[in-house]
């Protein structure tokens, strides 16, 4: 009852932003249409303005991911709780700030999504199956991934992004993903880089993080994700990202949790050591 | 006893700098990674693409050596991509590479096509604007590709300067090997009316652009 009330209430916060997003996003296409600068800046005043846990609709997602983390489920009707995440059974505080990573149960490098999908498998004995089908929300589909990344990479919020990166497979995925942000392909003969190797481009008025070295913007993007995607209206992650952009790039959709998204997850996350997560964000 | 320790200090240091050049080699290693893990790698994330699809993750020689290189080949590289992509232009049959600036515009304009959440029948767009000022009019623009304001106004809308354009929309590593534009006439992205038309967006005297 008192679960009902409180998600009432937040379900009452987020229709009552969601308004105020509306014709605040209404006042930003005007600014756009002023200047590219004007409209960063706006977009920025705005996203200030809504990123605290009482207006992010993404904190929805934090929410039912804890209450899916502690939910008994599977075959051996366990919950999640004595899943590691590389620092412990059970140990969120921190787990998402030091992933993707080598975990010697599985013999694998995983980020977060596939090692929660290892854990369902091997702790709890679920099938994945149905899990995998809603890796990403849309109208009417909860995603049940997107919810316990959500919480879980809640709990490195104000933590540095810092991956060891000392084994001989962390360091291989590392210099795999390194190749392929470099990798042109497709149709449209792109690559990672060919968006994200230099400062200050935009696409039409949309500002492009440098992501091909090491600093402040490899750290703001990835200290940013997860993130609730308010053209969307879903809560997205790195997996969702990187496919979109493998969308743009025209090339296949890439497969959910396999090993070169981890590869470019991890890639991505050591030009971004030292960030300060603030997760879920929000962004256009 | 004394110079025994400093000895063993010296001893120390170069094991210490020794161990660090080794460190700077294997991260030198680290990013030359063998090209054939990189391609286990992109196996193993696109294990089975749609049909017809392989083609767009397996890589072109000129794909090959522009990753490579990052973009910046060797001279001799240079040159041998130049001549082989400058062999796959095919200018129209009838000998205009002057379309219909309107139609250019909206191929400029247009963003979709190609894409795994296209519609099939889609009509692809080339974009342009996502990369390149164009009409002054239009500020919704991005700064990836120069600026192409007033270009045939610039090119005193001279003949030959419009195959040129229409050579490089078909294929622009033709023109700059690794260039980061689409070879769009080479991969069959856009249909040659529309390399025309946007040709024409380019070079026509009343086309916003040389406005």
């Amino acid at each position: 009852m008192l679960d009902h009330v409180r998600q009432g209430t937040r379900l009452g916060w987020t229709i009552c932003v969601s308004v105020t997003l509306t014709v605040m996003l209404l006042q930003i296409g005007t600014a756009v249409a002023q200047s590219a600068d004007t409209s960063e800046k706006e977009i920025e005043r705005y996203r200030a303005m809504i990123s605290d846990p009482f207006s992010n609709p993404g904190y929805l997602n934090v929410d039912r991911g804890e209450l899916l983390w502690k939910q008994a489920a599977g075959t051996k009707k366990v919950s999640l709780e004595t899943c590691d995440l590389g620092i412990g059974p059970g140990k969120l505080e921190g787990a998402s700030a030091a992933m993707p990573r080598h975990f010697a149960d599985a013999g694998r490098v995983m980020d977060l999504e596939q090692r929660l999908l290892w854990c369902m498998e091997n702790i709890q004995g679920a099938d994945t199956k149905d899990v995998i089908k809603r890796r990403f929300s849309g109208p009417g589909v909860s995603s049940d991934m997107e919810d316990l990344v959500a919480f879980i990479s809640n709990k490195s919020s104000g933590l540095k992004i810092s991956l060891r990166n000392d084994h001989p497979k962390e360091q291989e995925m590392l210099a795999v993903g390194e190749a392929m942000f470099f990798r042109r392909s497709s149709i449209s003969d792109f690559s990672c880089a060919t968006c994200h190797a230099e400062e200050g481009k935009r696409i039409r008025l949309q500002g492009l993080p440098n992501l091909s070295k090491p600093g402040k913007q490899a750290q703001e993007t990835m200290g940013s994700w997860p993130t609730y995607r308010v053209s969307q209206s879903q809560l997205r992650t790195m997996q969702h990202r990187l496919w979109d952009c493998y969308r743009q790039m025209r090339m296949p959709a890439p497969d959910y949790a396999s090993d070169g998204i981890t590869a470019l997850t991890l890639y991505l996350n050591t030009q971004a050591a030292g960030a300060e997560i603030n997760v879920p964000s929000i962004k256009r | 006893m004394k110079r025994f320790s400093t000895l063993l200090r010296v001893t120390t240091l170069a094991t210490l700098l020794g161990t660090a050049l080794t460190l700077a080699t294997a991260a030198q290693q680290a990013a030359k990674v063998d090209p054939k893990i990189v391609d286990a790698y992109i196996k193993g994330t696109w294990k089975s693409p749609p049909e017809g699809w392989q083609v767009r993750i397996d890589q072109d020689e000129t794909q090959r050596v522009c990753s490579a290189y990052r973009n910046d080949p060797p001279t001799a590289e240079f040159e041998k991509i130049r001549a082989r992509e400058l062999a796959t232009v095919v200018f129209p049959a009838d000998g205009t590479v002057l379309g219909d600036w309107k139609a250019g515009e909206r191929v400029a304009q247009t963003g979709v096509g190609g894409q795994f959440s296209d519609a099939p029948g889609t009509v692809a767009g080339g974009n342009c604007y996502a990369c390149h000022q164009m009409a002054k009019a239009e500020l919704s623009y991005g700064t990836l590709g120069p600026s192409l304001l007033e270009y045939g106004k610039i090119r005193k809308f001279d003949a030959a300067e419009s195959k040129q354009a229409y050579a490089k929309i078909f294929n622009a590593q033709s023109v700059q090997p690794c260039s980061n534009m689409p070879r769009f006439g080479y991969h069959k992205f856009l249909t040659e009316q529309q390399m025309k038309d946007v040709t024409a967006y380019l070079m026509s005297p009343d086309s916003p652009v040389n406005k």
